[in-house]
């Protein structure tokens, strides 16, 4: 809708970590939006920047990592301004994150209940008891039965996707604007990721939440997001609808991703792969950083592109030679 | 009777004791109830590879496959049943004999990182089996370790690097070259890709249609990701808690499952083409294995469970042919 505020506007990141080596730049310029109640999917291979662009958002960058540039305009309010005190009043309230795994949000020496109604109480004067009761409802709506129980428990008691499940939960306490969900299922078995990825689409469609789903896997952000950003190096190389960048992808490392995926191959004949591997991001090619992997790269590589939408509108493409053809 | 197959197991299991500790042991004595906790993680297998074939070992964490894996691999030994590699048994074999039958197995972990010395170089990690095994001399070790890298795509300059200097794919591909290093004929491969990203998966796929092409290799392809089992396998064994509860053709697989649980794994694999899809889980986890329903092992999950499943255990059979399912619905169509 126009003029609507998006409940994430991210302009220009950059989120770069100084070591000794050298300053590597993990997030080079990343902007992309979340509307309400969307589910946006940051695909990207290992050392893309999927992760620190997650834990940016939120503010969670260790030294020798640091917020160089940018906004993240969150409901209009930009976080990478904020405070401390703002950042933790709106951490866990009104933005949420969740983690591949579940053991690094739970703490293994405390009881569910104990760690699930201080999470209710650091942000808001209620009872012991009323949390409780909010604790419990968080566990039935991510389909753990007998609650009253588990409340009890120990995360070891927990399988897995059980923890998982608490962990959401634990996000979802206080009905957040925005859950960064960082390769959530990345972990857990077909069926329970199914379980999982269930639970989280009845979610957002019920409370209008927003969701910015981190993954390495296409084939879960396609059954699930709205929309995609595709990141390579520390920079979104393309972004679009789910449909638009899957169905007609513009950038060839795109193209050469849902090339990878085996069930998207015909059976027995070689998968198309994309030639060399993710570079050192302390040493990065010059201009497209793609280029050294890139099938359709010239001359005009070596200058760094910029975004532009060759094709549909809200379909952007960081490439001086997208695949046009297809479309 | 057809061609004898590579290896064939005949209800082989594998159990795994955990026994009770002197703690345990002077509170029985004292009128305690303690007893030793028993995992079935294998129970009663049997499968059959044949040369040259490609055979996808597909189930969840806890199933039982790497156990199986390794019990083939000869890392296990077993505790029923037997192996037959091609047509000997060698379950109880002399270590001497079992060196033969151990060289032509090899096994490819999924964590290079642990499976690699991190203090030896390429050149000593992949030289030093078929030098120790007499398959080369160890003066021809250098010429020999370059032929494997070159064979698993890997530049020969690096042999004297360690195993850190590389990254996740290139380990994959030494640990390969070591697999090959003692001329094998089976491989098996315990989640060898899981690891990786997918574009340099789709490269270590590659090798491995390569590899089959030019050695001849047959693959026990051991994974949990349906995806590349589909593209990679000529037959899919499904297994659940210790079982094997279907194995078909892959296409047969793919298109026309049997068991219910074979379909409710089909139904949950995220595929790229499918967009805005609603998400229909199959209800609860893989029970422990320690504690297994009685019967069917999947009926507490299973859509279509009767009381029959409860209390029997269905039987591997044939249903079509070539096609195998231990499942009581079978019966009454």
């Amino acid at each position: 809708m126009e003029g609507e505020i998006p409940t994430l506007a991210v302009e220009g990141l950059k989120t770069f970590f100084f070591t000794k080596l050298g300053v590597a730049q993990a997030v080079n310029g990343v902007s992309f939006t979340v509307r309400k109640g969307e589910v946006v999917g940051l695909v990207g291979e290992s050392g893309s920047g999927k992760s620190v662009t997650g834990f940016s958002l939120i503010g969670l960058v260790d030294p020798p990592g640091r917020v160089v540039e940018g906004k993240i305009l969150f409901r209009g309010e930009d976080l990478a301004q904020a405070d401390e005190d703002r950042m933790r009043s709106l951490r866990g309230r009104r933005i949420a994150m969740i983690f591949q795994d579940p053991m690094m949000t739970l703490n293994p020496v405390l009881r569910i209940d104990t760690q699930m109604i201080e999470a209710v109480r650091a942000h808001e004067k209620i009872s012991e008891g009323d949390a409780r009761i909010r604790a419990r409802d968080a566990l039935v709506q991510v389909g753990i039965p007998s609650p009253d129980e588990r409340l009890k428990a120990y995360p070891h008691q927990f399988s897995g996707g059980m923890r998982q499940r608490v962990a959401i939960a634990t996000a979802l306490l206080h009905k957040p604007d925005l859950i960064i969900a960082d390769e959530p299922t990345t972990a857990l078995d077909v069926t329970i990721q199914g379980q999982i990825l269930h639970e989280v689409q009845k979610l957002c469609r019920e409370t209008g939440m927003s969701l910015i789903w981190i993954t390495h896997d296409l084939s879960v952000v396609a059954g699930l997001a709205d929309r995609i950003c595709v990141m390579y190096a520390g920079k979104i190389v393309e972004k679009g609808k789910i449909s638009d960048v899957l169905d007609s992808p513009l950038h060839p490392y795109t193209n050469g991703l849902i090339g990878s995926v085996p069930s998207h191959n015909r059976r027995g004949q070689p998968l198309a792969q994309i030639p060399g591997m993710t570079p050192s991001l302390l040493n990065l090619p010059q201009g497209c950083a793609f280029h050294p992997r890139c099938p359709r790269a010239g001359a005009s590589c070596l200058v760094e592109p910029d975004i532009t939408e060759p094709a549909k509108s809200d379909h952007q493409v960081r490439c001086v030679n997208p695949h046009l053809e297809t479309s | 009777m057809m061609a004898e197959p590579l290896i064939e197991l005949r209800d082989v299991s594998k159990r795994f004791v955990k026994t009770l500790d002197l703690a345990e042991k002077i509170v029985n004595f004292a009128g305690g109830n303690l007893r030793e906790e028993v995992v079935h993680a294998v129970d009663k297998v049997n499968l059959h590879v044949d040369e040259g074939e490609v055979v996808g070992l597909v189930g969840e964490s806890g199933c039982g496959k790497s156990t199986l894996g390794r019990v083939i691999a000869g890392i296990h030994a077993v505790s029923g049943g037997a192996v037959y590699y091609r047509g000997k048994d060698v379950t109880g074999l002399s270590p001497e004999k079992a060196k033969e039958w151990g060289l032509d197995v090899q096994m490819i972990f999924q964590d290079p990182m642990s499976s690699l010395n991190p203090r030896m170089r390429v050149r000593d990690i992949i030289g030093e089996a078929p030098v120790v095994h007499g398959i080369v001399d160890a003066g021809e070790m250098d010429n020999y370790v370059d032929d494997m890298l070159l064979r698993v795509g890997l530049d020969p300059l690096f042999k004297r690097r360690y195993p850190h200097q590389f990254s996740g794919g290139q380990r994959q591909r030494i640990g390969i070259a070591r697999a090959l290093a003692v001329r094998p004929g089976f491989l098996v491969c315990d989640e060898a890709i899981a690891a990786l990203d997918v574009s340099i998966q789709a490269q270590v796929i590659n090798l491995f249609s390569d590899l089959r092409q030019d050695l001849n290799l047959t693959y026990l392809f051991i994974s949990h990701d349906l995806g590349v089992v589909e593209h990679l396998s000529d037959r899919v064994v499904i297994m659940y808690l210790g079982r094997v509860v279907e194995s078909a053709p892959t296409e047969a697989l793919f298109d026309e499952p049997n068991h219910p649980y074979t379909i409710a794994l089909l139904a949950e694999v995220p595929r790229i083409e499918n967009r805005g899809r609603k998400f229909m889980p199959i209800k609860g986890e893989i029970p422990s294995p320690i504690d297994p329903p009685s019967g069917c092992h999947f009926h507490p999950r299973c859509p279509h469970a009767t009381e029959r499943c409860a209390l029997e255990q269905p039987i591997l059979r044939e249903v079509a042919p070539a096609r195998y399912s231990a499942c009581h619905l079978n019966d009454e169509a």
